[in-house]
């Protein structure tokens, strides 16, 4: 991943969400991994849209919650959208085939990531998302 | 064959359940085994969703065995194989894929793909058994929304779908946050029967004039801030009323979009499939919208609706007799569109 400013700041609208969302997609280099963690509404699967967006993915980028897994391969990079919400653990996510989408030369992004951080590089983009005052959210990249 | 009728051996492991069935003219279940509901998986350590690729290897051949003795069949009986080769997880449709291609090869028969939404649809044949095309179809589930046009048996033309969440998911997840548990669906809805769905005014997300497709996520945020400033202003919230009036906003809508559907595309019949079609409300609904309109409300029975492997047999004969075929190259395809 090209360089990303890391540090925690507020997101007051949809278009910083935008911004975040471009920001990553235009970081973005083959095999890079996003976790993104956050609770229920906090905005994961929105940033995840702009990602694409970022990305040039034409197809609509819709919930991977039930099929864990959605492949967009319409722009610069594959986008590998994860949401492994239904899993327990790390060992059971390379179970659903996921080593082979994280060794590819994809983008992958992982919603509820902490659910699978013992499986995951240490080198990828942490997002965390949380709810702040007034319908803003607190966001932390490490 | 066996006694003249020609049987489709059906096999499903897209994502959570390794389902095994055996057709007779691709009408009649002679067996719907459904690993989740035998005793296989103890044997396994207890349920689990079965997403791993691990465990429908682990499951797949007992299921096919189990499908074949209840229907009282043997293998050398068995005249196609259909199976799903997607949409759905890569690991858990390769075993299912294998399997079949195995089936086929050894027993020199003929091996039909199946698209796992054309699937789903097909549960009315097996349920409804004069039902025949053309029809609208409405596919709600946890993991989709969509509205299909079914003009024939093997021609499936999607108008509509969600661009977020599915039904079924934001049933879920809403769940969840009023604390009734998982499974969502079911929950919400027995919740919902003793709650007042005017409650709260969750506005229904239309998106623009005429599209057929659908936006939950936004009406997901709506519930949790609502839950967030009642807690915060120390109101106590009535999870009846919050379920119901959820549960409204979600089927007012699919229920109008699926009745405008098939008004606009001259079909008298509305055919409902996957979990949530189950839903009393979105079915109470959807029949007095359609019924004002001289349109019929079909579904077929809750065993039906989930993923299993009798619904994948129908519509691999539908598709055999058409005469489509898949080669021992077929592949798993987990993001096969429509």
């Amino acid at each position: 991943m090209k360089h990303i400013e890391k540090g925690t700041f507020f997101i007051n609208s949809e278009a910083e969400t935008r911004a975040l969302g471009l920001t990553i997609a235009e970081a973005a280099e083959p095999g890079d991994i996003v976790a993104l963690i956050g609770d229920l509404g906090t905005g994961k699967t929105a940033l995840t849209k702009y990602i694409a967006e970022g990305l040039g993915v034409k197809e609509e980028v819709i919930s991977p919650t039930f099929t864990i897994v959605r492949e967009y391969r319409s722009g610069r990079l594959p986008l590998y959208h994860f949401d492994v919400y239904r899993l327990s653990d790390g060992m059971e996510f390379l179970d659903t085939g996921a080593e082979d989408y994280l060794e590819d030369s994809g983008l992958s992004v992982i919603e509820w990531a902490d659910i699978v951080a013992d499986v995951l590089p240490p080198d990828a983009l942490v997002v965390m998302i949380e709810y702040a005052e007034e319908g803003k959210r607190k966001v932390t990249v490490l | 064959m066996k006694n003249g009728r020609h049987l489709t051996l059906g096999i499903e492991t897209s994502c959570d359940e390794t389902a095994v069935s055996v057709v007779a003219d691709g009408r009649d279940i002679l067996s719907n085994v459904i690993s989740t509901q035998i005793s296989i998986h103890t044997q396994f350590g207890g349920v689990v969703p079965e997403i791993a690729s691990r465990r429908h290897l682990e499951n797949i051949n007992g299921v096919i065995d189990k499908a074949l003795s209840d229907a009282d069949v043997c293998i050398g009986d068995i005249d196609l194989v259909g199976v799903t080769y997607g949409p759905g997880l890569v690991g858990a449709l390769l075993i299912g894929v294998a399997a079949a291609k195995s089936i086929a090869y050894a027993c020199d028969i003929p091996l039909v793909g199946v698209n796992h939404m054309h699937g789903h649809i097909a549960a009315n044949y097996l349920e409804h058994h004069d039902l025949e095309p053309p029809f609208m179809s409405l596919v709600v589930s946890g993991g989709h929304t969509n509205i299909v046009n079914v003009p024939d048996y093997n021609k499936c033309e999607k108008i509509g779908g969600t661009r977020d969440d599915a039904a079924g998911e934001a049933f879920d997840k809403v769940a969840r946050v009023i604390g009734l548990g998982y499974p969502g669906g079911p929950k919400v809805d027995k919740a919902a029967r003793e709650g007042n769905r005017e409650a709260i005014d969750f506005k229904r997300v239309w998106l623009e004039p005429g599209s057929y497709d659908f936006s939950f996520s936004g009406l997901k945020t709506q519930a949790l801030n609502y839950l967030n400033s009642e807690r915060q202003a120390g109101r106590e919230i009535n999870v009846n009323d919050v379920a119901a009036s959820f549960q409204e906003a979600v089927v007012e809508v699919i229920a109008e979009k699926a009745v405008r559907a098939a008004a606009e595309y001259g079909q008298k019949r509305i055919v409902m499939a996957g979990g949530v079609a189950s839903n009393t409300r979105l079915r109470e609904l959807i029949s007095e919208k359609a019924a004002a309109q001289g349109i019929d409300v079909l579904r077929p029975s809750p065993v039906l609706c989930t993923d299993n492997g009798a619904m994948i047999a129908s519509a691999a004969y539908y598709a055999y007799k058409a005469g489509e075929r898949s080669g021992y190259d077929l592949d798993a395809v987990p993001a096969l569109e429509f």
